[in-house]
C-alpha cells in the first residue's frame, strides 16, 4: 500500500505539474506531492524495519532494509528540496531567467525525476532498473537544459551523449547478465529478477559475469560520476538550475551507486573471487583524488562542489568495494551525511549565487554581513562536508579509513592525502566567500534556510549520536550486501 | 561446415549488419545514413523473425514487429521529417581519413570477437559467431559517434549502438523479457524525440548543428 503510494504520488504529480505547473500555487503544489511521498516513504521504512523484506506484484518490487533506507532518504532530500525551490525558482522568475512555461516544464520534471529514481531503487527486476535510470537520464537532461542558454544547452547534450553510451554499456552488462541467468532459470520473466538471482548467484557462469560486470560498472559509473567517466557531472550541475545541482548530487549519484552495489553482490557470489571489489577500490581511489586535485583550479562555485561530490562518490566506491560489514556501515552512513550536507550545501550556494548575480566565487564577497544566515550555512556546511568533527561525515570517513588501514594499507596515503587537498582547497575558496567586504544586494523573496540548517542539524546528530534503530537498520543492509 | 538452414540465415543477416554498420561508419549524407539507419533495423527484423521461428519463441514475434515499427517506420521518419525541417537534407560530412577510420573499425572487429570468445562457447548452436558480430556492431557505431562533427550522426550513431545491443539480446538469449524490451523501446523514442526537440534548441542558439560549438566548456 504504502510501496503504491510512493510510485503514484510523484507520478501523478508529474502529470499534474504538467498542466498545472505554471500557476500561481505551483510551487506548494509541488512541495506537498513532496511531502506525500516522503510520508509513504517514512510508512514503508517503518513496516520494512517492523516485519523485515517484502517483495510484492508478482515479484515485481523488492524492498529490503538496504534500498528502503535509499528510499526514506531520497524522499526526504526531495521534499526539502521542493521546499528550497519555492523562494528560489520565484525569484528566478523575477530576474527574468524563466518564463513560465520552462516553470511548467521543471515542476513536472522535478516531479518525475523522482519518480524514476524511486523506481530505479524500488524495482526487482535488473532490466526496468536499466530503463528507470535511462528515464532518470530524460528527465534530467530537460531539467539541466532549462535556461536555455549556450552554456546549459553545451551540458545537457553532453550529459545526454556520455549517459546515453554510458548506459548503453549498461544494458550490455544486463544482457550478458541476463544470457548467463537463463542458463541456471530458464528463459522468460525470472531470469531478470534480482530476487531469483541472488538465491543463484553461485551456479552462474564466472567468465560471462566478470565481463558483464565490467560493462555495467562503466555503464552505471558514469552516471556515479567515477573518473574517467566524469566528464558530464560538473558541467551538468554548473548550468542547471541550483535544487537540479542538489538533487543530483544528493540524490541521482547515490541512486547510480547503489546499482553497481546490487550487481556487485550477484559478481562476487558468482566468482567467489574479490575482482569487483577491486575494480570498485581501483575506480574509487582514483575518483578521490583527481577531484580532489582539480578542486583548487575550480572559479565557479557550483563547480568546485560538483567535484567535491565526485571526490565523495570516490569514497563510497571504495568503501562499498572493500566489503566487510564494518565498511559497509561506513559506506551507507557516508552516503546519508553526504547527501544531507551537499544538498544543504547547494541550497546555501544558489541562494548566494543569485545574490551576487553570478557563480563565479571571485565575485561572491561578504555573505556573513550581508545575510548571515546563508554565510554561517555555507561555512558550516562546507565544514561538515570537510570531514571537520563534530559533524556526521567525520565519523563515516573515520571509519571508512580505519578499515582501509586494516584491509587496503595501500590505499590510505592517497586517501589521507587527497583529503588533505580537498580541505585546502575548499576552504580556502570558501572563507573569503563567507567574511570577506560585501557586495552583495537583497534578494526578492525570503530564501528558504529551514532546509539547510534542517540537514546541518541531522549530519551533526549523526556525528554525534547514532540512534540505536539506524545503527540496526545499516546493520542490517550490510550483512544483505555484504 | 554443415550448418541447417536457419542458422546459415542467421549468420547471412549478421554478416548485412556488419557489412551496413561499416557503410554507416563512412557514408558522408545524412540522408543515406538514415536509410541505411533503417535498412539495419530491416535485417534485424528478418534475423529475429528466424530466431523466432526456429527457437518456437513466440514473443520473439512481438519484438520483431516492436523493432520493425519503431527501428524501420517511426524512427526514420521522425529523422526525415527533423531533417527537413532543419534543413539539412542534402548535408554533406567532411569526414577526416576515411582509409583510416576503416582501418579502426577493422581492428574493433577483431577485439570483438575475442571480447566475445569465451562466451560464444556457452551459447546454444544456432548463434556461436553472432555474439561476436553483436559487440562489434556497437563499437563500430562508438567510433561512428567519436569520428561524427554533426549533431545529427551523432544521434544516428547512438541509434545503430542500440540496433547492436538489440541484436546481441536476440542473438545470444533469445530476447530480453518482454516489459524490459516495451520499456526499452519507450525510452528509444522518448530520447529520440527529446533529441529532435535539442537540435532546433542547439540551431537556435549557435545557428548550426555541428557540435564543434559545443566544446566551450572545458577545465582551464
Amino acid at each position: 500500500m504504502e510501496l503504491l503510494m510512493v510510485l503514484s504520488v510523484p507520478f501523478a504529480g508529474g502529470i499534474v505539474l504538467g498542466f498545472w505547473g505554471h500557476r500561481n500555487f505551483a510551487p506548494e503544489l509541488n512541495s506537498a506531492a513532496s511531502l506525500l511521498t516522503f510520508l509513504a516513504a517514512a510508512g514503508l521504512t517503518a513496516r520494512i524495519i517492523a516485519d523485515g523484506p517484502i517483495l510484492v506484484w508478482d515479484e515485481m518490487f523488492f524492498v529490503d532494509s538496504f534500498n528502503v533506507f535509499l528510499v526514506a532518504l531520497t524522499a526526504f532530500v526531495a521534499f526539502t528540496t521542493s521546499l528550497f525551490s519555492r523562494p528560489y525558482m520565484r525569484i528566478e522568475l523575477d530576474h527574468g531567467q524563466l518564463s513560465l512555461n520552462r516553470l511548467r516544464l521543471y515542476h513536472s520534471m522535478f516531479q518525475m525525476f523522482t519518480f524514476t529514481m524511486l523506481l530505479v531503487l524500488l524495482t526487482n527486476n535488473v532490466g526496468i532498473l536499466w530503463v528507470a535510470m535511462e528515464a532518470a537520464t530524460l528527465t534530467t537532461v530537460l531539467l539541466v537544459s532549462l535556461y536555455r542558454t549556450p552554456a546549459s544547452l553545451e551540458a545537457a547534450w553532453k550529459y545526454f551523449i556520455l549517459c546515453g553510451v554510458g548506459l548503453a554499456q549498461a544494458l550490455f552488462g544486463t544482457i550478458l547478465l541476463y544470457f548467463a541467468a537463463e542458463k541456471v532459470l530458464g528463459p522468460g520473466g525470472t531470469a531478470l529478477l534480482w530476487t531469483h538471482l541472488n538465491e543463484v548467484k553461485g551456479e552462474l557462469e564466472p567468465t560471462v559475469l566478470s565481463l558483464a560486470f565490467v560493462f555495467l560498472l562503466i555503464g552505471y559509473g558514469t552516471k556515479v560520476g567515477l573518473v574517467p567517466l566524469h566528464n558530464w557531472l560538473p558541467d551538468a550541475h554548473a548550468e542547471g538550475p541550483t535544487p537540479v545541482s542538489a538533487v543530483l548530487s544528493g540524490l541521482l549519484l547515490n541512486v547510480a551507486l547503489y546499482a553497481v552495489v546490487r550487481t556487485k553482490v550477484l559478481v562476487e557470489g558468482a566468482l567467489g573471487t574479490h575482482f569487483a571489489g577491486n575494480l570498485m577500490m581501483g575506480f574509487g581511489v582514483l575518483s578521490v583524488v583527481v577531484a580532489a586535485f582539480l578542486l583548487s583550479r575550480q572559479k565557479d562555485v557550483k563547480r568546485l562542489f560538483a567535484y567535491s561530490s565526485i571526490e565523495h562518490m570516490g569514497i563510497m566506491t571504495f568503501a562499498f568495494g572493500m566489503g566487510g560489514p564494518l565498511a559497509t556501515f561506513a559506506a551507507m552512513l557516508h552516503m546519508t551525511v553526504h547527501s544531507l550536507t551537499k544538498s544543504a550545501i547547494f541550497f546555501t550556494v544558489g541562494h548566494a549565487a543569485q545574490k551576487s548575480g553570478t557563480q563565479l566565487m571571485a565575485h561572491i564577497r561578504g555573505l556573513i554581513d550581508s545575510n548571515p544566515t546563508i554565510g554561517w550555512g555555507l561555512m558550516l556546511g562546507s565544514l561538515a562536508i570537510l570531514g571537520m568533527p563534530p559533524f556526521g561525515v567525520f565519523t563515516s570517513e573515520f571509519m571508512i579509513l580505519t578499515v582501509a588501514m586494516h584491509e587496503q594499507p595501500w590505499a590510505t596515503p592517497f586517501l589521507l592525502a587527497a583529503l588533505g587537498v580537498a580541505f585546502a582547497a575548499i576552504f580556502g575558496k570558501v572563507q573569503p566567500m563567507v567574511f570577506g567586504t560585501a557586495t552583495v544586494e537583497r534578494l526578492p523573496h525570503p530564501p528558504a534556510l529551514i532546509p539547510v540548517f534542517a540537514h546541518l542539524a541531522l549530519v551533526l546528530l549523526l556525528g554525534l549520536y547514532i540512534p540505536p534503530y539506524l545503527a540496526e537498520w545499516y546493520r542490517q543492509a550490510a550483512q544483505l550486501i555484504g | 561446415m554443415n550448418l541447417p538452414l536457419y542458422a546459415q540465415l542467421i549468420n547471412l543477416f549478421a554478416a548485412l549488419l556488419l557489412l551496413l554498420a561499416f557503410a554507416m561508419l563512412t557514408q558522408r549524407r545524412i540522408l543515406s545514413l538514415i536509410n541505411l539507419f533503417a535498412a539495419q533495423g530491416f535485417v534485424l527484423v528478418l534475423s529475429t523473425l528466424v530466431v523466432a521461428y526456429s527457437t518456437h519463441q513466440s514473443h520473439l514475434y512481438y519484438s520483431a514487429l516492436l523493432t520493425l515499427v519503431l527501428k524501420v517506420l517511426v524512427l526514420p521518419w521522425i529523422m526525415h521529417r527533423l531533417i527537413r525541417a532543419l534543413n539539412v537534407r542534402w548535408d554533406v560530412e567532411t569526414l577526416i581519413n576515411i582509409p583510416s577510420t576503416m582501418l579502426i573499425g577493422i581492428v574493433l572487429v577483431i577485439f570483438a570477437f575475442n571480447l566475445a570468445a569465451p562466451i560464444s562457447n556457452f551459447a546454444g548452436t544456432i548463434n556461436k559467431s553472432t555474439l561476436g558480430i553483436a559487440t562489434a556492431c556497437i563499437l563500430l557505431a562508438f567510433l561512428m559517434m567519436i569520428t561524427r562533427r554533426k549533431a545529427v550522426s551523432q544521434v544516428i550513431g547512438f541509434l545503430a549502438m542500440e540496433n547492436g545491443l538489440f541484436f546481441a539480446a536476440t542473438s545470444a538469449t533469445y530476447g530480453m523479457p518482454m516489459v524490459v524490451e516495451l520499456g526499452i523501446a519507450l525510452d528509444v523514442l522518448v530520447g529520440t524525440l527529446l533529441f529532435g526537440v535539442f537540435f532546433f534548441h542547439i540551431r537556435e542558439t549557435f545557428e548550426s548543428l555541428d557540435i564543434h560549438h559545443l566544446e566551450k566548456l572545458k577545465e582551464r
